[in-house]
């Protein structure tokens, strides 16, 4: 005789949602809680993209940049090597220098850089900006026409700027992450407003506002694992999206990622550390439901990659 | 599981003789519902019925612990399977193997490690819990030794692991009366098993080849008196366990299936040679519902982000941990450095002093007590007032460390500073960014001449 394991019974299921262009890629589609391979389907495990930037990096610590030294002066060289030597299946622009607070860049630099990216790489391409939600419209929606039939995700979309991307998402046709910060009812709102704007379901992805490991990734846990749970268990559709994890920068500031083994000999090797601290934010984010993870060192992507495997058995 | 006074009524005498010192058995149900009287105080109430009663009252999934003193260490005692609902008991144990066929060299520097990796974070100590001692010589003689010398070099709670009964026993024999979890009664010697752990009065865990194998395993030892009992499904593959770990969470908590509502173990070390690989492991089996994870060594770049990330989950969702009020010092300020003033959310002063540091210039930030709210938050409760900051901002001492009067203040405080400036006449408020994220750029800036 057996043990009879209640089964959860799922009654909603994940959108897929598919972006890129010669090359796409598909998230999402699960109807049941992640890696729960055991009582429902997962038919496209989550996602890795490859984070590459306008600049070069100023405040990286050397375990993260040590990869990228020979590249990150030109994001089209580095988006290729990210491809080339560390198969990369996605890449995610990240548009920094358009920060006020910091370079702000013109908008038009940053058009160009994500076009000669865009040009450059076959592989789907997401396109993030500062979160600076002004001049994020400006630029988002400016990249949105310049890249008309690549098929981009662009982001972070807002309460305060959706209105702008999302008309130029639609008009060419591109898949919009919407980030609400750490919060249930702001995201399916957001959604709400997205949907009522006329962005078809199946380009919205939610971005949840990861936090790294240390730094509050209980919040991110917690919440994506209720909107996971309102999607499959309530049927709410306006939660029924793929989510999306834009971590990587978050872990590499993390106070501990960038002490010297000298200063603390407790803390060990800090590279090894720093992988460490990426690819278990990664496993943490995973298994709240992430579809699609934004990560930096090919190390900690290589371990998440074959983690995701291992779970998916 | 609580137990209303009604269902304990219809399990009394019903005889209304007083001898509990309440006149009705009725009067004594509601009393032992709120956890006013204790079963013992009725001498009429039969055997079977007590049984029954300590049955359903006991909770659905058991606590149990291991080792003795101040490094105790609880497990299980779960109530939910997500952690928003409500705050996960007892975090996973960390054990670290140590095997019988290690030289002295090997063993002694695993206990080292495990008693000097620990970290301080908010003010909660971190550190991996437990040692694995691994009988793998088949040898009785030289596992016993390997007991003999951890018990007499550590206080950590002990496991001991042994497929043999006899080499068990020649282990639980020399640290009974620490408390150790023996592992593990199987299908090949749950019998014997069963009585040495009776014998020694220890926890034992139960070791199926899968789980309805464990189920059965965990049903003999509780026929045979035992309680304390920890569960391994016997699976060692990343998936099958992820799903096993799953299914018994649900079996105890939702179907409450009594022979699977015990803590688990979990050995990423038996699942993969590769130490990162099984670190990763272990974080999600920390987060899915692991109550002892056993790791192959302690390796520092590893431990401390599962350690983190334990922290993390097992924090309350209810009540955030709070940074204690104060000063604090960030990059050797000094009598000329900016001085900042937020709430103790533990997340904003995380993020704030990240912030801080990364912006290379020395800080005092003051912390206010704001009962771990965020500052947006708590200004919205009033407990983030002009008048309240200008009160601490006083009496915490900062006047004594600089010799400038200048504060700065987080950008959504704006509408505080005029109470602020009434409260402290001899200080300027400056007002400073909404999100920490634009602090290094903002900071760059001071003295703001
Ligand atoms: S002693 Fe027992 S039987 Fe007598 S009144 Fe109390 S509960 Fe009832």
């Amino acid at each position: 005789m057996g043990v009879e394991i209640p089964k959860t019974s799922y009654s909603g299921a994940i959108r897929q949602i598919s972006f890129g262009s010669a090359n796409k890629v598909t998230m999402g589609g699960a109807n049941s809680f992640p890696f729960h391979v055991f009582e429902g389907e997962m038919p496209n495990p989550p996602r890795i993209a490859m984070e590459v930037y306008d600049h070069p990096p100023e405040d990286w610590p050397e375990a993260a940049l040590a990869p990228f030294k020979d590249v990150v002066d030109d994001p089209v060289k580095w988006a290729g090597k990210c491809i080339e030597e560390y198969g990369a299946e996605i890449i995610c622009l990240q548009l920094k220098g358009l920060d006020p607070n910091g370079k702000d860049d013109p908008v038009e630099d940053a058009v160009a850089t994500a076009s000669r990216v865009a040009e450059a790489v076959e592989v789907p391409l997401i396109v993030w900006g500062c979160g600076n939600d002004e001049k994020d419209a400006e630029a988002l929606k400016a990249i949105c026409e310049a890249c008309e039939g690549r098929g981009l995700m662009v982001g972070p979309v807002t309460e305060n700027n959706y209105s702008r991307v999302g008309a130029a998402a639609i008009a060419y046709q591109h898949v919009v992450a919407a980030m609400t910060p750490i919060d249930i009812n702001l995201a399916k709102q957001l959604n709400i407003l997205l949907g009522n704007l006329g962005v078809p379901d199946d380009r919205i992805v939610i971005d949840p506002n990861s936090a790294a490991l240390g730094y509050g990734i209980e919040y991110t846990y917690s919440v994506m694992e209720r909107i996971r749970m309102a999607a499959l268990l309530q049927e709410d559709e306006r939660l029924a999206f793929p989510i999306i994890c834009n971590m990587a920068r978050e872990v590499w500031k993390v106070k501990e990622v960038g002490i010297p083994q000298q200063e603390d000999p407790k803390l060990g090797d800090p590279e090894e550390r720093g992988i460490m601290m990426e690819a278990m934010t990664a496993s943490l984010l995973l298994n709240a439901g992430a579809d699609l993870l934004i990560m930096r060192h090919p190390e900690a992507i290589k371990r998440t990659r074959k983690l995701i495997s291992d779970m998916m058995g | 599981m609580a137990l209303s006074g009604i269902e304990i009524f219809k399990m009394l005498p019903r005889t209304n003789c007083g001898d509990c010192g309440v006149p009705t058995c009725l009067a004594f149900a509601m009393n032992l519902a709120g956890g006013k009287a204790e079963l013992a105080a009725c001498p009429h109430v039969s055997e079977e019925a007590k049984e029954k009663l300590v049955d359903m009252a006991a909770p659905p999934m058991r606590t149990v612990a291991i080792g003795t003193g101040e490094r105790e260490v609880k497990i299980g005692g779960e109530t939910v399977l997500f952690r928003h609902e409500k705050r996960f008991e007892n975090p996973s144990a960390i054990a670290v193997l140590i095997s019988d066929t290690m030289d002295q060299g090997e063993v002694d520097e695993r206990l080292k490690k495990l008693e000097e990796l620990t970290y301080d974070r908010v003010g909660v100590t971190l550190r991996a819990d437990m040692v694995a001692l691994r009988a793998d010589s088949g040898d009785a003689s030289k596992f016993k030794a390997l007991v003999e010398h951890v018990t007499e070099k550590s206080e950590v709670a002990l496991l001991l692991c042994a497929a043999d009964a006899g080499v068990l026993e020649a282990g639980a024999s020399v640290c009974a009366e620490r408390k150790p979890l023996l592992y593990a009664a199987t299908a090949e010697n749950v019998d014997e098993v069963a009585e040495l752990a009776l014998k020694h009065k220890c926890p034992v865990a139960a070791k199926g080849k899968n789980l309805d194998e464990t189920a059965e395993l965990a049903k003999k030892l509780t026929a045979a008196g035992l309680k304390d009992i920890v569960l391994d499904s016997g699976v060692r593959s990343m998936h099958e366990a992820l799903r096993d770990q799953v299914g018994i969470r649900r079996a105890a908590l939702v179907a409450k299936i009594k022979e699977l509502g015990y803590p688990t173990i979990v050995i990423p070390s038996e699942m993969t040679d590769d130490p990162a690989h099984e670190a990763l492991m272990a974080s999600v089996f920390m987060a899915k519902y692991a109550s002892i994870l056993v790791l192959s060594d302690l390796e520092p770049a590893h431990l401390f982000p599962l350690l983190v990330g334990r922290l993390n989950i097992y924090t309350d969702p209810q009540r955030p941990l709070a940074t204690t009020e104060g000063i604090y010092p960030l990059g050797n300020p000094d009598e000329s450095s900016p001085v900042m003033v937020t709430s103790n959310f533990s997340l904003t002063y995380f993020v704030l002093s990240g912030e801080i540091e990364n912006s290379r210039v020395p800080s005092w930030l003051l912390v206010k007590d704001t009962e771990g709210l965020s500052v947006l938050t708590a200004w919205a409760g009033g407990k983030f007032s002009g008048d309240l900051i200008g009160l601490f901002v006083k009496k915490c001492g900062i006047a004594e460390k600089v010799n400038h009067r200048k504060l700065i203040i987080p950008g959504y405080l704006a509408p505080e500073s005029g109470a602020l400036e009434d409260e402290l006449p001899d200080w300027q408020i400056i007002i400073g960014p909404r999100e920490a994220a634009n602090v290094p750029a903002f900071l760059k800036r001071w003295p703001f001449e």
